[in-house]
């Protein structure tokens, strides 16, 4: 692999070179995130719509596979309309700025460790920053706009973003704080090097952040900027076309990204479960037991289709995906291929799993009323963060002066801040 | 050695540029969006010079908070009235004034620093990562005028909310 890397490099102009991998990887993970969205979107409708007891997309290729691809040409190929009265260079300007902020984040994820863009000292804050930038798409498409509904929820989405922003960086100092760094890779490996993911020893956080991210991408029951029964479609109430799908596309790597940053800060980043345990090595051949089950589904499934010619293209594409998974899942049998992608499965993975919450968050809550999310998140939110924060950095210090277990200290400041936030309801209560 | 210093030209201009457009620009929603290129701009400055927090906090305060805010007030203002008026005239001496200070200021520091000695090449090995000296320099050397400027804007900020509370 590093012979067929220096014999490509030597061609490659000795200034350049630096530029080559970061690059390449670059490309991956563009790639590999556009993918990511369009099928994302795919299991929302599907999730949702078995959570509403319907079947979701199932007539563009078998089970609605082939939809993201489908509505992607469609939205392509549809008229872009500019109203009268809008700040061109605004509008046009706006989704770009959005969907920027949420790819240029991925460059600094750290993705396994054998497989980061890039590892910088601020890591972290950078992080926050450019996430923040994401908030310009928003305002600056509903000003744009020049109509009443994008203008209010532009407004909206400002207040609502930045009174979250404050509880989401309190919750990731503490993070910071355990870890001792800001560099996500180092926060990483301080996670292995206790033995434990922080959000077991820092629950509080954890929940505040994802409260936060929640309300931070605009998503159920946070989604007010675009709440649909009172502002349309809010900011993007005059969006069509592919501006529109730029803002999707923002809006769901924006989901990306926050789920990124809380499984890099409390679930362990690229950590398999219980990463100091040997005997759970075995672990890593998760992977080829889901690939090989995900083949039996399809090949099943392809047989279980319906006879007769309309289903003859459907059941290809079936039998063709389950014999590519069987394949992939052989290749990923072999030891070191394994060992290789173990860190950026178990990634994505945890990934996975927090986009599932999202989109589950959806298909269950109830939406808030503006009022109450404010007031949710100034007397509430903010006030825990601030206590988890004291107590955390008290823990810390507990620690690190008496030597007792990290856990346990940690759980002490953890149950403080509990109280603190029982306190502080039942006073709001009364 | 020529794509640093090409990088730094350009954000350089962009920055001088983009300045030069917040205040020649009529609409002041474009002009608080150059502004957030020359303060961008600045932060990758910072970031060149190897001061990678100065550059984060720059990007996080400034442009993820302080302009969302201006943004925020200025979509409140009705915009088709206040771009057709021109309601600082009236001060145009003392800004004229304040800017020949500034500029005799400028060129005072700019002729005094030809005498300065030239700043030592960095060293070749990677620099220490600087957020925790900032943060030792803060809360270590400098404690007493730090709590007192955050003390400043502690009251500052009560005093905000007390106005905004008696109406």
């Amino acid at each position: 692999m590093s012979k067929a890397l220096e014999a490509v490099m030597s061609y490659v102009p000795q200034s350049l070179q630096p530029f080559v991998l970061p690059t390449i990887q670059i490309l991956i993970v563009f790639a590999g995130l556009s993918l990511l969205v369009a099928y994302l979107v795919y299991a929302e409708r599907k999730i949702l719509a078995h959570l509403q007891v319907r079947l979701g997309p199932m007539r563009v290729g078998p089970h609605g596979l082939l939809q993201p691809i489908a509505d992607g040409l469609k939205l392509l190929l549809k008229e872009d309309i500019i109203p009268r009265g809008a700040d061109k260079f605004l509008f046009w300007l706006a989704p770009i700025i959005s969907v920027m902020a949420a790819f240029t984040g991925f460059a600094l994820i750290p993705f396994a460790n054998n497989f980061m863009i890039t590892d910088v000292n601020v890591g972290l804050l950078f992080i926050l920053g450019i996430s923040s930038l994401g908030i310009y798409g928003i305002i600056l498409g509903g000003w744009a706009s020049n109509s009443h509904y994008p203008l209010l929820g532009a407004l909206r989405s400002t207040a609502q973003l930045v009174s979250y922003e404050v509880a989401l960086g309190f919750a990731i100092v503490s993070a910071l704080l355990l870890g001792g760094t800001l560099s996500l890779r180092g926060i990483v490996e301080a996670q292995l090097e206790q033995g434990v993911w922080f959000a077991f020893v820092q629950p509080v956080a954890f929940f505040i952040l994802f409260v936060a991210a929640i309300a931070e991408t605009n998503r159920n029951p946070f989604d007010l900027p675009e709440a649909e029964s009172e502002l349309v479609a809010g900011f993007h109430t005059e969006y069509s076309g592919f501006r529109f799908s730029l803002y999707f596309l923002a809006e769901y790597t924006a989901m990306t990204l926050v789920s990124a940053i809380a499984v890099t800060l409390f679930l362990g980043g690229w950590l398999r479960p219980f990463p100091s345990v040997a005997w759970l090595d075995f672990l890593k051949y998760t992977p080829v037991a889901l690939l090989l089950f995900a083949a039996y589904w399809c090949i099943v499934h392809g047989f279980r289709l319906p006879k007769g010619r309309e289903w003859r293209w459907q059941r290809l594409i079936l039998l063709a995906l389950g014999g590519g998974a069987a394949l992939l899942g052989a290749v990923l049998a072999i030891p070191a291929v394994a060992d290789a992608v173990q860190g950026v499965f178990w990634f994505l993975l945890k990934v996975s799993l927090f986009l599932y919450a999202f989109i589950w968050f959806r298909g269950t809550f109830p939406r808030y009323r503006f009022d109450q999310l404010m007031r949710l998140g100034w007397h509430f939110m903010i006030p825990v963060a601030i206590a988890n924060t004291i107590f955390c950095g008290a823990a810390l210090v507990l620690w690190k002066k008496l030597e007792w277990s990290f856990v346990g200290t940690m759980w002490i400041g953890t149950l403080l801040t509990l109280l603190f936030a029982l306190l502080l309801a039942r006073e709001r209560a009364d | 050695m020529a794509f640093p210093l090409l990088t730094f030209w350009l954000l350089a201009a962009t920055a001088v540029v983009s300045a030069v457009l917040v205040i020649t620009r009529r609409n002041p929603v474009h002009s608080a969006i150059f502004l957030i290129i020359t303060l961008l701009s600045l932060a990758l400055l910072y970031l060149q010079l190897s001061a990678e927090f100065l550059a984060a906090v720059q990007i996080i305060l400034y442009i993820g908070g302080i302009m969302v805010l201006f943004l925020f007030v200025i979509m409140l203002v009705r915009l088709d009235i206040v771009t057709y008026q021109a309601p600082f005239n009236r001060q145009w001496h003392v800004a004229g004034l304040a800017a020949l200070i500034l500029l005799a200021e400028f060129a005072l520091v700019f002729y005094r620093s030809r005498t300065l000695p030239t700043v030592a090449e960095a060293p070749p090995t990677i620099l220490q990562p600087n957020t925790e000296q900032i943060g030792v320099t803060l809360f270590q050397n400098y404690l007493l005028p730090f709590e007192i400027a955050s003390l400043l804007l502690l009251v500052a900020m009560v005093g905000a909310v007390l106005m905004a509370r008696r109406r």
